[in-house]
């Protein structure tokens, strides 16, 4: 054994990107889960997105409805990839691979932040179909490498949050069935009560509130002032990114308390 | 006197109402092969899983390598390796990334991390297969890359649940003399449950029978056998004497759905 010391810090984001580096090595060997993800987007841009902006029904203001949902869509893909990658943590749990990783001495926060960051990661795949598709449809991007460096680290980020919370609920239900319920019944919700395909302001009085309280509406925020040519937040871009770093900070730190439940 | 390098002292789990591990006291040296038996549901499990710090004692307290579970778990974790029943390599990546993301997680200095793997290869005869992926491994080479992988930083202390089950004689064999390979070139003591009595018999230094929580027989097989007295005694009576018939344990659901799924993946 080696007596060489090492600073808990660096060992903690050292062993992060260790356990990110083998998520993503397993998507090197297999990617067919990549290509099956792109439809879903590819979906409601192309049908949802072209019906609604052409029934006109959505006042969206100076901005045509396409060019509004596509960051919207963007998150959404990010949010539905995410909130189901707790699953593979059950799998790995009814296999021995949870407990074998837990008997280790890598920090816990390691091992949960290092997943966060592969299932970051692996949506960016998810902003090169938006982008894509968003081009052809004729939706006025902004195009300058800072914008377009902070929409990818706004991806990885919000799949991180999101992974997390779906990794803390599979600790706590253990079992696929109860987590592909949990994970449904939040979903929707997550969802429908943000600014992901409508303006908040459109909503009634009792469900304003809501999208609030809702991380992915802060996403939505900075993508959306991010993404496209001459738009501003609506709330701050520091209040979103404070937003969207401390959950996750929060949320690293539960499912770091709760991943050894699924070894026992 | 050798080393101790496992000390159990009264430690006891409950779940609830129920309790799993009754008081269990026990000692084993370093270098030595110690199997633990009983029936399904006898506590073998919980009591590793105590011992590896995935489960906090209700009471009692155990030293591991030196290092307590209670107060010291990342030192107990470094000492040891853990080879947990349910197969626990990754059948997406290859071997060798299998053993590689274990060398970097245990801090292997990064000029040694090559030869190591290399060395764990070669001694676990997988050489030739580290480049496939591990989901088209036989179910002996799985086990053997799992032993591979949880040895790679020379644990003082090798916990193995289980580590023959589901596989075919043959495989069985080929494992089992790499674990007592280990044993001789690094004098890695080894801690396994296992309800087979035969390799209990051929390979342990000393053996513990568990039944509902206790540990009721401790010792080597001859003293065992010896212990019922009147005449000889096969280890198979020793374990019906203490663990009593097979009907009135035999683990719950969960147990035994859980063994079944893995001898399936390994057969």
């Amino acid at each position: 054994m080696t007596a060489t010391f090492i600073h808990p810090f660096t060992g903690f984001i050292e062993k992060t990107f260790v356990v990110t580096e083998f998520e993503l090595r397993k998507l090197r060997h297999d990617f067919t889960e990549l290509v099956t993800r792109a439809l879903q987007p590819a979906l409601w841009l192309l049908i949802f997105g072209q019906v609604f902006s052409r029934s006109g029904a959505m006042h969206t203001g100076n901005v045509p409805y396409l060019d509004f949902i596509a960051p919207g869509i963007l998150a959404q893909s990010v949010l539905f990839v995410a909130i189901f990658y707790g699953i593979n943590v059950i799998w790995e749990r009814d296999l021995g691979i949870v407990q074998k990783f837990l008997a280790s001495p890598t920090p816990r926060a390691a091992l949960v932040l290092g997943k966060g960051f592969s299932a970051g990661t692996r949506t960016l795949s998810q902003a090169a179909i938006v982008y894509c598709l968003s081009l052809i449809l004729g939706v006025k991007l902004n195009g300058s490498p800072l914008a377009l460096l902070n929409v990818l680290v706004l991806v990885v980020l919000a799949a991180t949050l999101f992974s997390t919370f779906s990794l803390i609920i599979a600790c706590i239900v253990k079992t696929r069935e109860r987590f592909m319920g949990v994970g449904q019944v939040l979903t929707m919700p997550l969802f429908f009560a943000s600014n992901a395909i409508y303006p908040t302001t459109i909503m009634p009085g009792w469900l304003k509130t809501l999208p609030h309280l809702n991380p992915l509406t802060y996403v939505v925020d900075a993508l959306r002032t991010f993404m496209l040519a001459g738009s501003t937040s609506a709330f701050g871009l520091s209040r979103d990114y404070v937003v969207i770093l401390l959950t996750t900070a929060i949320l690293v730190f539960i499912g770091a308390r709760l991943y050894p439940r699924l070894a026992t | 006197m050798s080393e101790v390098v496992l000390d159990i002292k009264s430690l006891t789990r409950r779940f609830g109402a129920f309790t799993a591990v009754d008081s269990v006291t026990l000692s084993v040296d370093a270098g030595e092969v110690f199997g633990l038996l009983g029936s399904n549901g006898a506590g073998k499990t919980t009591t590793i899983k105590m011992l590896i710090t995935l489960l906090p004692p209700s009471s009692g307290e155990a030293r591991v390598a030196g290092f307590s579970i209670a107060t010291q778990a990342v030192d107990v974790r470094r000492s040891i390796g853990y080879v947990p029943q349910a197969v626990s390599v990754d059948g997406s990546l290859t071997g060798y990334e299998n053993l590689l993301i274990f060398a970097k997680l245990y801090d292997l200095p990064r000029g040694e991390r090559q030869a190591r793997i290399q060395e764990a290869l070669e001694f676990m005869d997988l050489a030739a297969e580290s480049g496939r992926l591990v989901s088209q491994y036989s179910g002996g080479m799985v086990r053997r890359l799992e032993i591979a992988q949880s040895t790679l930083h020379r644990p003082r202390v090798l916990f193995l649940d289980e580590p023959t089950v589901g596989l075919d004689p043959i495989a069985r064999d080929a494992v089992w003399k790499h674990l007592a390979d280990l044993r001789t070139n690094y004098g890695t003591t080894l801690f396994f449950t296992t309800h087979y009595l035969e390799e209990a018999q051929s390979h342990c230094d000393r053996i513990a029978i568990m039944h509902l929580g206790k540990l009721d027989a401790l010792g080597t097989c001859t003293e065992l056998e010896a212990s019922l007295g009147g005449g000889s005694h096969t280890l198979d009576e020793v374990f019906v004497h203490y663990a009593g018939s097979a009907l009135d344990s035999g683990g719950n659901f969960h147990d035994v759905s859980a063994e079944r799924a893995t001898a399936q993946r390994l057969g």
